[in-house]
């Protein structure tokens, strides 16, 4: 007899995109999903943050902290993003500020009741969420500079069939020799640096040997968002990211063969 | 006893092994075709104090390094180019995860870039090439590195761009705080006049030993980690608690150290596993900047 077949849709980086957030509920609604979950960082970026929560409660979304929801819980100075560069971390301020004004304290304090990591079961497999990576809120995994030896010591040493995390804000999969499964989700806030206005979410399906990972593209009134961000003096060059679908800011985290798939 | 007394009586605190995220390789030794004025190991073209690691020593290395998860491998020296298993050993560590090589730019040839550019299309992980250049024309970079040193590293980074790499070029911050941004965007105008249209550029504090210990001054005493320091501080700012080094005589316990004979911790990567004590006035500087051999991470200009 077939296993039961389970769905979960898995999402992350919002980055303040409640366009995209919307878009991608309702997607999910279509889909016979059994769990949403929000792998974090609500916040940032785009316009009028606040509007995000409602939708995630409104939703039942199981929620994690990512980086920027724990600095914004806990009132820090900056985004925890960790730049360099002076121009990266100028916009990284712009963005912070803008975020940390326009959150309100309820929502903050919302913020603070978020865990760091989910668990859950999925057709038998253990299924297990965070952020960054499961050691470090936000550490950076990216496909070309994540061995696999690395990720199954990360399966071994934190008891995981299967991890999900965000952060980095490009999506990518990977089955392991040993058959478990790694998948950065990818993230709803804004393109992947890949010259497109799509953004991406993800659905894990339990099949009867393994762990089905779905990239499902959302696509979005992406001219309005531009606009609000502009009509809320946000940067230029976050509008135009949005349009175009390039990243213009923050560039430095990214390895060099991400960083040559990207215009600038 | 007085305060300063106790002080001056304190052990230093130990650093332990958290994880092996970076394994660190002197493929180079202490041979390098230059002789940089401010190098930390006074790396020069007679100086064979640690020699080069061919390509079965770095082979037994990766092996180990695959059952302890490491994440990224680095190569430097010396001038790692001048290993003849050079593009071997970057090849066969791209089978199995990201490297990243430190070199001065001078010695690549039209076919060593050829070949370069194979590996890394070839392998699902990234390449990444840090050019050292310490300043932004020949002027402020030729008293530093060598007469001639500026033209020949530019033309290694406009080779390298033409055939699509991004070299991150990596400067040693040897002019005085306040003037940072303006270097900064004096490095950036002349990358992109050399046809580098998207800079990716490090900066790095200089380290007072070797040369750059007689071009300004070594560390002073008061240059030490104390216990008190380490409290509620982010330990995986310092490269000893997730990294390692390999170096032709064993395993050493990071790049910037590997002079100093308590650096030296084994011949495998499981014995040199083992907590460290941050004695060094590099360790202070690993501390107060941060990840400063690391990729991402580092000194910037703001």
């Amino acid at each position: 007899m077939p296993a039961p077949t389970e769905r979960a849709a898995l999402f992350g980086g919002i980055y303040s995109n409640h366009l995209a957030l919307t878009a991608a509920l309702a997607g999910i609604q279509t889909r016979n999903i059994d769990s949403i979950y929000c792998l974090g960082d609500l916040g940032a970026f785009g316009p009028h943050p606040d509007r995000v929560y409602p939708l995630l409660r409104d939703n039942s979304v199981k929620t994690l902290a990512g980086n920027y929801d724990d600095s914004l819980a806990r009132d820090l100075p900056d985004c925890q993003c960790g730049y360099t560069d002076p121009r990266d971390n100028q916009f990284a301020r712009l963005s912070y500020q803008y975020t940390y004004c326009n959150t309100s304290e309820e929502n903050r304090a919302w913020l603070r009741t978020l865990p760091g990591e989910i668990r859950f079961e999925l057709g038998g497999r253990r299924v297990l969420l965070c952020h960054g990576s499961p050691r470090r809120q936000n550490e950076f995994l990216w496909d070309s500079t994540t061995p696999s030896h690395f990720l199954e010591k990360l399966c071994d040493d934190y008891e995981a069939d299967v991890i999900a995390v965000t952060h980095t804000g490009i999506k990518w999969e990977r089955e392991l020799p040993s058959g478990r499964l790694f998948v950065n989700v990818g993230v709803l806030g804004r393109p992947e640096n890949d010259g497109t206005r799509q953004v991406w979410y993800t659905v894990l399906t339990a099949e009867e040997n393994r762990i089905e990972a779905e990239f499902v593209s959302v696509q979005y009134d992406a001219g309005t968002l531009a606009r609000q961000m502009r009509q809320e003096g946000l940067p230029e060059e976050f509008a135009q990211t949005i349009e175009d679908g390039w990243w213009t800011t923050c560039l430095e985290i990214l390895p060099a063969r991400e960083r040559q798939a990207g215009r600038y | 006893m007085s305060g300063h007394d106790r002080e001056t009586r304190e052990l230093p605190p130990s650093q332990e092994l958290e994880s092996l995220d970076e394994l660190w390789f002197q493929v180079g030794g202490t041979l390098c075709n230059l002789s940089c004025n401010h190098c930390f190991i006074s790396c020069h073209p007679g100086n064979d104090t640690f020699g080069f690691l061919g390509i079965e020593t770095v082979r037994k290395y990766l092996r180990e390094s695959e059952k302890l998860g490491v994440r990224e491998y680095y190569f430097t020296g010396g001038e790692p180019f001048l290993n003849r298993d050079m593009l071997q050993i970057i090849e066969e560590t791209l089978a199995i995860g990201p490297a990243t090589v430190l070199t001065n730019g001078t010695v690549f040839t039209p076919a060593s870039i050829k070949t370069l550019r194979e590996i890394s299309q070839d392998s699902p992980y990234s390449l990444e090439l840090r050019v050292s250049i310490d300043g932004y024309n020949p002027q402020t970079n030729d008293p530093i590195r060598g007469e001639g040193t500026f033209e020949q590293a530019m033309a290694g980074v406009r080779m390298l761009v033409e055939a699509g790499f991004l070299p991150i070029i990596t400067i040693a911050q040897t002019w005085p705080q306040q003037d940072g941004p303006a270097v900064f965007e004096s490095f950036v105008a002349t990358l992109k006049e050399a046809g580098y249209s998207r800079p990716r550029i490090k900066i790095l504090p200089t380290l007072h030993l070797g040369m750059e210990a007689e071009r300004t001054r070594p560390y002073s005493r008061s240059e030490r980690i104390s216990p008190g320091m380490m409290e509620n501080y982010d330990s995986s700012q310092l490269l000893c608690s997730r990294g390692r080094t390999v170096t032709d005589r064993g395993v050493a316990v990071c790049p910037l150290l590997i002079e100093a004979p308590e650096a030296h911790l084994g011949h495998s990567l499981a014995e040199a596993a083992v907590p460290f004590r941050l004695a060094h006035g590099a360790c202070h500087t690993c501390y107060v900047h941060g990840a400063i051999c690391s990729n991402i991470g580092g000194w910037g200009v703001d």
